[in-house]
């Protein structure tokens, strides 16, 4: 089992070790250093310690593969119907940057039903190579048949890294993916970089709160991350596409246990990830009559309302409405966050808007860390004021969306 | 009769965890624990689905042994069976070894008709570990369901789950596994008259010996971890930032002068 050893003869129990773990995962009992369940194998101890007493057992782990045996970057191409979801693009741009860095390839794989015109178009942003799978089992996502083919593609070409726009459909899919290859799947990543030796690394915000991680996956291949759209930049169309399309066969029969009935309604409140505008509110914006001012001021500027995660916890706006990691990712041209403290996780949804106005009382909010405008005071009074000095005059904003 | 199996998971209370800059290390004392929302609410269609047509609702946690309170308070609420699955070599686990020592427990068991899940964790947000799970069972799984319309016994459930810009109707054929959105079902207060009725209720706890596979521990906690956390770190952000202090009013004729600036007015 995998864990750090620790040399008890050598120990001197001076702590370095202690104050070098960000798990706090090392504690001293009855004179005897004693490493927790909380440790991640970070190795940070490791480097720490003066008297060489620490030291790595680490299992490389079911399902280890050499990475030599694996190159280029795979990008998933989402399709409903026909249609390419645009956070497909953006991971064609990521996954370009990725591949260039490391001399290698992208290639994308594209599941749908009569999908022809769009894998070929596809060349246009840069691509490599575009795997078709034109099946009417795929014409719409489920489960089972896309895994099944994402999968059977990946065992064959052996790609290095793999990219999931993290959509509802790509969090469905890429779990599945990855525990049937047995490999390693960060969601939601903000950041991702390559090593020379072609190791991403993939950075997100972790554990519940203001903490961001940097994690890696050393033993197992494909090395998977889903994105969520708006995060990353879109691919640039090219003029003269140099890759080539390749159609391929389902090796086994396409089945699944689950049956798509009808659509029952398309959203038809405007979406906050389509919106130029976006006013949203957090916990110290929590009350009817607060709520109500940034509507009237959302309404006034031509956009919409959104939120932070406690406002849709507490039941008092929709799910549809959340900005952060558990949300939406947003980048409007403005963004004003009305009693948002900050978190991470809504950060890591709305710090790509152009223009950002944060109105808080708390001069210490981590919001103002990411705000173009810090507003330090009460929203509660700000608003009414600025909703009378706006007046009848109307919003230059998001149209459409009103 | 509907056998159904809900995964519970404990999560920080709160989503203040923080991080102490200068040593670059996770500040975790004195944070309370709740069980995951999203999990609550799979367990209400749990509790509905029964009341309609029979069976039982066995509830599964991994954590440590403190995690027992999710148990008791899934009793609480209508479960018949807990079993928490507790062992140091759980630990450390990220979602494909969670999903696996889930997996192992649930094959335990026994196939049932129907697996629960959250739409994600509140610490986590990764909404991986439903799909994974439905993976290692060899079953088919829809995320993001918001509504059960109809279940029917021994053959299929049908369901409205949410898409990107859309809401689909579903039916799935039994077993399956659903991960549920807040919709699913409205969460009752917590009756301290049941609570205290399930207190003594006894709960099940399964170690590594009791799941572990034919072929090794390899698969559970760090060991069975693909992915590794190198390091956490405060974010960064550089930012050149305007910074206004003054009474309301001021302030809201000074945004209106940046509202027309910026050409939105």
């Amino acid at each position: 089992m995998s864990g750090v050893h620790v040399d008890r003869d050598a120990c001197i129990l001076c702590g370095a070790c202690i104050d070098a773990c960000p798990f706090g995962a090392i504690e001293i009992e009855e004179s005897q250093l004693i490493i927790t369940d909380d440790c991640r194998l970070c190795g940070a101890c490791i480097e720490a310690c003066p008297q060489g007493a620490l030291s790595m057992e680490e299992s490389r782990g079911a399902g280890a593969v050499d990475p030599d045996d694996y190159t280029d970057v795979l990008v998933f191409v989402e399709q409903d119907a026909g249609r390419i979801h645009p956070v497909s693009y953006e991971m064609i741009g990521k996954g370009l940057e990725l591949a260039r860095s490391l001399g290698q390839k992208l290639h994308c794989i594209i599941a749908g039903d009569g999908i022809e015109e769009q894998a070929a178009d596809l060349l246009y942003y840069g691509v490599d190579t575009v795997y078709v799978y034109d099946d009417p089992a795929l014409r719409c996502y489920r489960a089972e048949p896309y895994t099944a083919v994402v999968c059977e593609l990946v065992q064959d070409i052996r790609p290095n890294i793999m990219l999931i726009g993290a959509t509802h459909v790509g969090r469905s899919l890429a779990p599945r993916v990855a525990t049937r290859l047995r490999t390693g799947l960060t969601a939601d990543c903000t950041s991702l970089d390559v090593r020379e030796n072609g190791e991403l690394v993939q950075t997100r915000p972790a554990f519940g709160g203001n903490v961001m991680a940097r994690i890696i996956t050393p033993n197992h291949r494909p090395q998977m991350a889903t994105v969520r759209y708006k995060v990353m930049e879109r691919a640039k169309r090219v003029d003269n596409p140099h890759g080539a399309v390749i159609k391929r066969t389902p090796t086994s029969e396409l089945t699944s246990g689950i049956e798509i009935l009808d659509i029952v309604e398309a959203a038809t409140e405007a979406s906050i990830a389509e919106a130029d505008i976006i006013v949203a509110v957090g916990r110290g914006a929590c009350n009817e009559r607060c709520l109500a001012l940034a509507t009237e001021l959302a309404k006034k500027l031509g956009g919409v309302v959104g939120a932070s995660r406690p406002v849709v916890e507490q039941g008092i706006l929709s799910h549809t409405q959340q900005v952060g990691l558990s949300g939406r990712t947003v980048r409007p041209k403005l963004y004003v966050a009305c009693g948002i403290s900050g978190a991470v996780q809504h950060v890591a949804g709305m710090q790509g808007s152009d223009y950002i106005i944060a109105i808080n009382k708390d001069r210490q909010a981590p919001i103002f860390e990411v705000a173009d405008l810090a507003v330090v005071g009460d929203v509660n009074e700000v608003l009414p004021h600025l909703i009378e000095l706006i007046g009848g005059r109307g919003g230059h904003g998001n149209r459409s969306a009103s | 009769m509907l056998n159904i199996v809900v995964c519970l998971k404990q999560v920080p209370g709160t989503t203040e965890v923080e991080i102490d800059s200068e040593r670059g290390t996770l500040k975790r004392e004195g944070v309370e624990s709740r069980v995951n929302a999203y999990d609550l609410h799979a367990l209400e269609l749990a509790v509905t689905l029964k009341k309609e047509h029979g069976g039982s609702i066995t509830v599964l946690s991994m954590g440590p042994p403190q995690a027992e309170a999710v148990i008791k308070e899934a009793y609480a609420l209508g479960a018949d069976r807990g079993i928490l699955l507790s062992d140091r070599k759980f630990a450390g686990a990220d979602t494909l070894a969670t999903s696996f020592t889930l997996a192992q427990a649930i094959k335990k068991l026994g196939m049932p008709d129907l697996v629960l899940t959250g739409m994600q964790t509140s610490d986590g947000d990764t909404a991986q570990v439903g799909p994974a799970l439905a993976e290692l069972l060899g079953i088919p799984h829809v995320s993001y369901v918001r509504r059960c319309i109809e279940a029917r016994p021994g053959h299929s459930v049908t369901v409205e789950a949410e898409m990107s810009d859309c809401t689909e109707r579903l039916r799935v054929s039994l077993p399956c596994l659903l991960t549920c959105t807040r919709e699913v079902g409205r969460l009752r207060l917590l009756s301290y008259r049941l609570l205290v009725a399930t207190q003594d209720k006894p709960l099940e706890i399964w170690s590594y010996e009791d799941l572990k596979p034919a072929d090794g521990e390899e698969f559970f906690g760090l060991d069975g971890s693909p992915t590794r956390v190198e390091k956490v770190f405060p974010p960064s952000f550089e930012q050149q930032r305007e910074v206004w202090e003054a009474p309301a009013r001021e302030l809201a004729e000074r945004m209106l002068g940046k509202l027309e600036e910026l050409k939105v007015l």
